[in-house]
């Protein structure tokens, strides 16, 4: 039986739909150098929905004001939009209670605010922490910093040449002496996507902590911090369609508790003499001063955009897309992929043979094609692991279409054709 | 008589008015790097880096007859291109004209503009670098 038909059908839909959710992305809709812009850096920040940009101007048009307050009307609409956010990150991550959910700048705040609080109680001199290879600056500095100021050893859980984290010996390298595990759960320079319940399971065998830096995973994957049973776990909003300068720290509230605040000031106190201070409740105690609130509202905004679409489409077009990209830069040859992991997320890090990453990088750019190059933060990864001078990486999100693949891939051919 | 600094300057804009585009720029850019001479491999080190670029540049220099004469490279190939824009500029003159050079060819041609940030700050370094060189040699003459 002929199944054409059928299958350019379905090809219409697929592609009618993408179009379609592409109208919510205004910026996207652009020329750059005088071409259309193709944007494939979205493991950088990805674009924004219009719900999103239209919630920051709505919640200042609208509800402005301060939150926990007053008990003016505005505040307490403020206060709901903030706390109602709050519940949808709850839901997003299956978190037990809003207890757990801090709302923190990004990523990077979050492993900071674990390091200084958490860390700076529980490590001491001589004590171990834990980390892989494969770490974004963002979850290696911090650590590397407390380390130093304790006297306390970082150790690394290894990468093989796929870019797969080697895990056979972490019985080994977990000890008495081991205090904490930090763990990115998918690389956004190799794409990994590691395998943290495993980690997270033989942490646990040996009563250590884990916490995960899921700024990679949240836009890609369902995070249910039960089901990993991990310990904390921080991600962006800028990652997830959201805002920047907001994003998320979740940690068992057992552990919330323990810690110590990490700012002074107001909002996390329950009541001030000139002699002393009481702390207020979770998650307060971890958010001194007036918060980012337009930034979190929209952050619920963009929780919303996701479970509108649904996880499970936006995984599938950038499954699609990758395996199109993967088919594409194969066909062509002469490219050296940095990280072939078997499991894999929509991120692509190569070099085109012979070629120095910031000359593809500058001819992609002058045809509109937007993509990253250099250490993607993970430098020790990529120059002391893999000794490169970088790599070029583009990254697909759910708003990329196969046409804008096929363009990138000529796009290389002209790099290839002008520098080979 | 040689070429002044000027004359050069208005010699590289002049070449570049024939394209119309940018990847016509970007694929002499890419030639002129590909025929830049090398530097001798024993300035490839650390100290002779220049620091403030993302791709890797060495520098190094040499006095003949009162005039100041550069060498360079770079594992890019696009960076090559443009160092060798600027050794065409400045090498072979003296110290004291090369760090009065203002330089202004670069914004004639619109080269900082089709140059990521990144790229245009490793510019921007590289002729401190240069201009340094030559103040120091500059100095020297005069003690
Ligand atoms: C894996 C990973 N961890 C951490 C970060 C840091 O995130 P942010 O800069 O939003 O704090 C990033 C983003 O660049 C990332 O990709």
């Amino acid at each position: 039986m002929d199944n054409t038909g059928k299958i350019l059908e379905e090809k219409i839909y697929d592609e009618f739909n993408v179009l379609k959710l592409r109208e919510q992305f205004p910026i996207l809709n652009q020329t750059v150098n005088g071409k259309p812009l193709i944007y494939l850096d979205n493991a950088a920040t990805n674009q924004k929905p219009l719900s999103v940009i239209n919630s920051i101007s709505n919640y200042y048009e609208t509800i402005n004001s301060n939150v926990h307050r007053g008990l003016h009307t505005l505040s307490e609409r403020a206060t709901e939009a903030y706390e109602g956010s709050r519940e949808k990150v709850r839901e997003f991550i299956n978190a037990k209670s809003t207890n757990e959910i801090v709302f923190v700048r990004g990523t990077t705040e979050g492993v900071n605010l674990v390091a200084s609080t958490f860390g700076k109680v529980n490590v001491k001199e001589g004590d171990e922490i834990i980390v892989t290879e494969m770490e974004h600056h963002s979850n290696l500095v911090p650590w590397q910093n407390l380390c130093r100021e304790k006297n306390a050893v970082l150790k690394y859980i290894p990468v093989n040449d796929e870019g797969e984290l080697i895990l056979d010996d972490l019985e080994k390298l977990i000890t008495e002496k081991t205090k904490f595990i930090s763990v990115v759960y998918i690389s956004n320079t190799l794409g990994t996507i590691n395998p943290i319940k495993k980690i997270i399971e033989t942490a646990h065998r040996h009563n250590v902590p884990v916490m995960l830096d899921a700024a990679q995973a949240a836009p890609h994957l369902k995070i249910d911090v039960q089901d990993l049973d991990c310990d904390f776990l921080a991600f962006s909003g800028h990652k997830i369609y959201g805002p920047t300068g907001i994003g998320v720290l979740y940690a068992k509230e057992k552990f919330l508790e323990e810690m110590p605040p990490y700012q002074f000031g107001g909002e996390m106190i329950k009541s001030v003499s000139y002699e002393q201070t009481v702390y207020n409740d979770l998650p307060y105690k971890f958010e001194a001063g007036t918060p980012n609130i337009s930034g979190a509202i929209s952050l619920g905004a963009a929780i919303d955009f996701i479970n509108s679409t649904g996880l499970e489409v936006i995984a599938d077009q950038e499954k699609k897309l990758f395996d199109h990209a993967m088919k594409r830069m194969n066909e062509m040859g002469g490219i050296r992929f940095i990280g072939t992991a078997k499991e894999k997320a929509s991120v692509i890090s190569f070099l085109l043979e012979g070629i120095h990453p910031y000359d593809t990088g500058s001819i992609l750019d002058n045809l509109g094609i937007a993509v990253r190059t250099g250490f993607h933060c993970t430098q020790p990864l990529i120059e002391q692991k893999y000794k490169l001078p970088g790599t070029v990486r583009a990254s697909f999100a759910v708003y990329n279409t196969t046409e804008e693949i096929d363009i990138f891939a000529e796009g290389l051919k002209k790099v290839k054709q002008m520098l080979g | 008589m040689n070429k002044s600094i000027k004359e050069l300057e208005e010699e590289i804009i002049e070449e570049f008015s024939l394209f119309d585009d940018w990847m016509g720029k970007y694929e002499y850019i890419i030639e002129l790097g590909k025929n830049l001479p090398l530097i001798d491999p024993k300035f490839k080190t650390e100290e002779f880096k220049v620091k403030g670029c993302q791709s890797q540049v060495w520098l190094s220099s040499e006095m003949k007859d009162g005039k100041l004469f550069y060498y360079a490279d770079s594992d890019a190939v696009i960076t090559k291109g443009i160092i060798s824009l600027l050794i065409r500029v400045l090498s072979g003159h003296k110290p004291g004209e090369i760090s009065e050079a203002d330089m202004n060819f670069i914004n004639k041609i619109g080269l900082k503009e089709h140059l990521s940030p990144n790229r245009a700050n490793g510019l921007t370094a590289m002729i401190n670098y240069m201009k340094k060189y030559a103040a120091a040699y500059a100095e020297q003459n005069v003690n």
